[in-house]
């Protein structure tokens, strides 16, 4: 996320203060007004490195003979800094009126320049985007997901502008979960006047979700398209599939010729991942495919998701092009895992606070792992993310007073 | 440096080295005491960590000592294994060979220690160790647990902690780590929990010399605590190194809000040095001490759970070999213990499993036919639900491509047409003389299209594979 607009800018140290409200928003007592709250990026002093260093002083010296020292040796540290020889690319998400859309900013991810957090003296580049989810119809939600939107369910427009105004949201995904041939199989034209009037409630960049189906996603890709150009919208998602059933190149063109942006999703094989991003490149900039490489929830495989993302970072970073892109995380999945909603014996908790902990550890556990940009639910997994994401990459503070005595706290 | 450099400036890492490599040095007698089929099918599950060096008995003995020295040299991870806890119930902490998973696998499981103090009320002070030995989850068929104490001296009195010790020896043999900044009342605790084995938390700028000592006395490992500050820690682990003791664990501190940014750069930095170039001086395990969060101001507890939890899943995979919590919620130790358990699978391991018909139990020619997807993570839940509930069925899992059944539906790999396929390929049509399938209830949008391909009747089990005894309870078998 850029941080030039001041109106997008929040203060780590009133994010402090609010870190009791998590509590709130779990009991669904009250949800969090961000308004006020800024990050000042321009107040972010970051190290740069003096120089690279290849080796340690004291390593290689011979151990000293057995004598049981009687004072402290001395040691300094040197931190090893590694430099990769590419980046990842920096992808534009949203345009305002100024750049032929109609959003109050735009919002770039992705430059990330080094593995995420792996070394203070690279820049952190842009902070990870959060898009809160809209479905265009009613759906099975959790409980406690659906105490939080409850009022707005089947009002697509109420939701997504809640969305933005309780909860914070950077974007919005709506997902036009109504267009599957299988549910209710609406047509391109009623998809597109759903997304026309998120367009109208919200002014923050949008992700538009298909229903999956390679054929049916393809027309309505094309009509929501054309009726939301220059708005680079973010088109969820092209797959493999879709070259198969020869519906890839319709929407990629539709995609460039409209100005919006694509999200490549394969299945947690990066081979695919290549190979999608090599077609689409016959029909875009690549500066307009995102990647959704796949999240899987805690429980149902999320280490293949965090080793995938991890990989592709590490394979892009040394110079693999064809995996240079930005990815994105749908954290909400995390929800499908039976321990978020399942009633469950006293000793494993209540779900208020499984669920909510469950989405939050998903996402962060893949922040590790380089996400730029997640798609999620729960306002207390957003709030905890935010917070966390603001702060790692930035310098912190190991206050060493305030933790010695750990051992000895009367709790 | 490049990143090309770093991977090249240090010794061999586990990559690199050659089944040829290790069986140079084995007796090459293909004895088959490993119960491996000879030698060299011994060296490459080595090299691939799925054995480890002492299953070769003969490498044990004299005769073979030096090439078990070469051997031991050659395979040693740039993170020292460090053991502590009573002999057959102790745990292995660190022994990584790689930065990133994927890279090999990790080793070692993170074992989760919960505190307890040495002034806690009596009551309280027995229903902690109760609960610290009794919570486990059953997860995809394995039992996750808890898996060490630490016991923090609050009281400042020798006597007293000895007292705790001795107390929490007697409730439960799990492995222990003494917390005591002050030598005197370490060493209390040491000799009242003599054949344990305890890891002494910890020396510090001012203590170690004595905790030395005592790690040298009792041979025990020490801890070495020097939080924010890795200049200092390398000068004790350097001096203690020096000094003797060899079996060290770092803690860097945790700190957590304003501090996690820190947290997690002190343990990448020190992690990654000792994975990319074999820096002797961090090449120890990290202890994660999420509790830490309780040292603050806050006032809800709530928000330190949700806090430690946060953290504590963080420093998972950011590198820590041994958490020390406070949190005995459910809530916040769930998603550790099944993250952990996640973060130590074997990377290497396909992400789906063989399609093909499953028998559990005895089925006869009335038992339930079940479909699920050949997704390695659904398919042992679904094994898992079937077995814990013994149901005698036949399970057709279906191949997805490895996609779980909710992605394979949207994705179209799971349609009527696939059901179709495998139910004729299953065989099962000459296994039971019924024409009913149970299929998951995330597919229930195909069952109308699958009963008219295959002509089965089809029935919309659970949405989750945890209802399915209740639900064939209530539907089995179905009415004509």
């Amino acid at each position: 996320m850029t941080g030039d607009d001041p109106t997008n800018r929040i203060d780590g140290e009133r994010i402090r203060t609010l870190a009791p409200q998590i509590l709130e928003m779990l009991q669904g007592v009250r949800q969090l007004e961000l308004d006020n709250v800024t990050i000042d990026i321009g107040d972010l002093e970051l190290f740069i490195p003096v120089g690279a260093f290849s080796h340690f002083p004291n390593a290689d010296q011979a151990p000293p003979a057995r004598v049981k020292p009687a004072e402290l040796i001395p040691e300094q540290y040197i931190p090893l800094s590694v430099s990769y020889p590419a980046k990842v690319r920096e992808v534009v998400l949203g345009a305002t009126k100024a750049s032929g859309g109609s959003r109050c900013r735009s919002i770039t991810i992705g430059g990330a320049t080094a593995p995420a957090y792996s070394d203070p003296t690279h820049p952190a580049g842009n902070l990870p985007a959060i898009a809160l989810d809209v479905f265009d119809m009613e759906v099975q939600l959790p409980k406690v997901l659906k105490e939080n939107v409850r009022e707005v369910i089947g009002d697509p427009a109420e939701w997504a502008r809640m969305n933005v105004r309780k909860f914070g949201a950077d974007l919005v995904a709506v997902h036009l979960t109504s267009t599957d041939p299988l549910i209710r199989d609406s047509s391109p034209r009623e998809a597109a006047k759903t997304v026309e009037e998120v367009l109208q409630a919200v002014d923050v960049p949008i992700i538009v979700g298909g229903c999956g189906d390679p054929k049916k996603d393809a027309l309505v890709f094309a009509e929501v398209a054309a009726m939301a150009e220059g708005e680079r919208l973010l088109l969820n998602s092209v797959t493999l599939d879709m070259a198969e059933a020869k519906t890839l190149e319709p929407v990629a063109k539709a995609a460039e010729r409209y100005g919006h942006l694509v999200l490549a999703f394969t299945g947690l094989d990066l081979n695919s991942a290549k190979e999608l991003n090599r077609r689409l490149y016959e029909y875009l900039p690549p500066e307009r495919i995102v990647m959704d490489l796949t999240t899987v929830a805690l429980g149902y495989g999320l280490e293949y998701s965090f080793s995938i993302h991890e990989r592709a970072r590490y394979a892009a970073l040394m110079g693999d092009t064809e995996l240079q892109h930005p990815v994105i995380s749908a954290s909400t999945n995390a929800w499908g895992a039976r321990e978020t909603w399942m009633k469950m014996a006293p000793e494993y908790g209540s779900r208020e606070l499984r669920g909510p902990v469950w989405e939050t550890i998903n996402a962060l556990t893949l922040l590790l792992a380089g996400i730029d940009i997640y798609m999620m639910m729960h306002p207390a997994a957003v709030f905890t993310l935010r917070d966390i994401a603001g702060r790692l990459g930035t310098p912190g503070n190991a206050d060493a007073a305030r933790i010695r005595d750990w051992v000895g706290v009367r709790v | 440096m490049t990143a090309a450099e770093a991977e090249t400036t240090r010794k061999k890492g586990i990559r690199e080295i050659s089944p040829i490599d290790v069986y140079k040095l084995l007796p090459g007698t293909n004895c088959r005491e490993c119960r491996e089929a000879n030698c060299m099918a011994f060296a490459t599950r080595v090299v691939n960590g799925e054995i480890v060096l002492s299953e070769c008995l003969p490498l044990l003995t004299p005769e073979f000592r030096a090439a078990f020295l070469k051997l031991t040299e050659l395979l040693a991870p740039p993170v020292k294994a460090v053991t502590f806890g009573p002999a057959g119930n102790e745990v292995t902490v660190g022994g990584k060979y790689v930065l990133q998973r994927h890279e090999f696998t990790y080793h070692n499981p993170s074992p989760i220690a919960i505190d307890v103090h040495d002034l806690m009320p009596e009551t309280e002070f027995l229903d902690r160790i109760r609960r610290i030995t009794g919570f486990s989850y059953n997860y995809i068929g394995r039992s996750l647990s808890l898996n060490a104490i630490a016991i923090r001296c609050t009281s400042g009195d020798p006597d007293t902690f000895r007292d705790a010790v001795k107390k929490v020896s007697g409730e439960c043999s799990l492995p222990l780590i003494l917390c005591a900044p002050d030598p005197r009342v370490m060493e209390a605790g040491l000799t009242s929990c003599r054949d344990r084995r305890p890891l002494i938390y910890a020396a510090d700028e001012k203590n170690w010399k004595q905790m030395a000592e005592l790690a040298l006395q009792h041979r025990c490992p020490l801890a070495v605590f020097a939080p924010g500050d890795l200049p200092l820690l390398r000068s004790l682990v350097r001096t203690l190194i020096a000094y003797g003791v060899e079996d060290l664990v770092l803690d860097p501190g945790t700190f957590s809000s304003d501090g996690i940014s820190s947290t997690i750069d002190n343990f990448t930095a020190i992690r990654t040095q000792a994975c990319r170039t074999f820096d002797p001086l961090f090449g120890f395990p990290l202890i994660g001490v999420p509790m830490t969060v309780w040292c603050g101001d806050e006032i809800s507890e709530e928000v330190l759970r949700w806090k430690e939890a946060v953290t504590a899943s963080m420093l998972l995979s950011r590198y820590a070999d041994l958490l020390i919590m406070h949190s005995l919620e459910g809530w916040v130790l769930l998603p550790q213990l099944i993250w952990r358990f996640s973060l130590y699978t074997d990377p290497r391991k396909p992400v789906s499993v063989e399609a093909g018909v499953r028998t559990f139990g005895k089925p006869g020619r009335s038992s339930p036919v079940l479909l699920t997807t050949n997704y390695a993570l659904t398919y042992f839940t679904v094994e898992s639900d079937i077995k814990a509930a013994s149901i005698d069925c036949y399970l057709i899992v279906i191949d997805t491509g490895g996609l779980s059944v909710e992605s394979a539906v949207a994705g179209r790999y799971l349609n009527a047409e696939s059901i179709a396929a495998s139910l004729a390929d299953s065989g099962v049509t000459d296994l039971v003389s019924h024409r009913n399938l149970v299929i998951p209830g995330l597919a229930a949008r195909l069952s109308g299209e699958a009963e008219e391909v295959t002509g089965w009747k089809v029935l919309v089990g659970p949405k989750d594979s945890s209802g399915l005894a209740q639900f064939l309870k209530a539907r089995w078998p179905p009415e004509p």
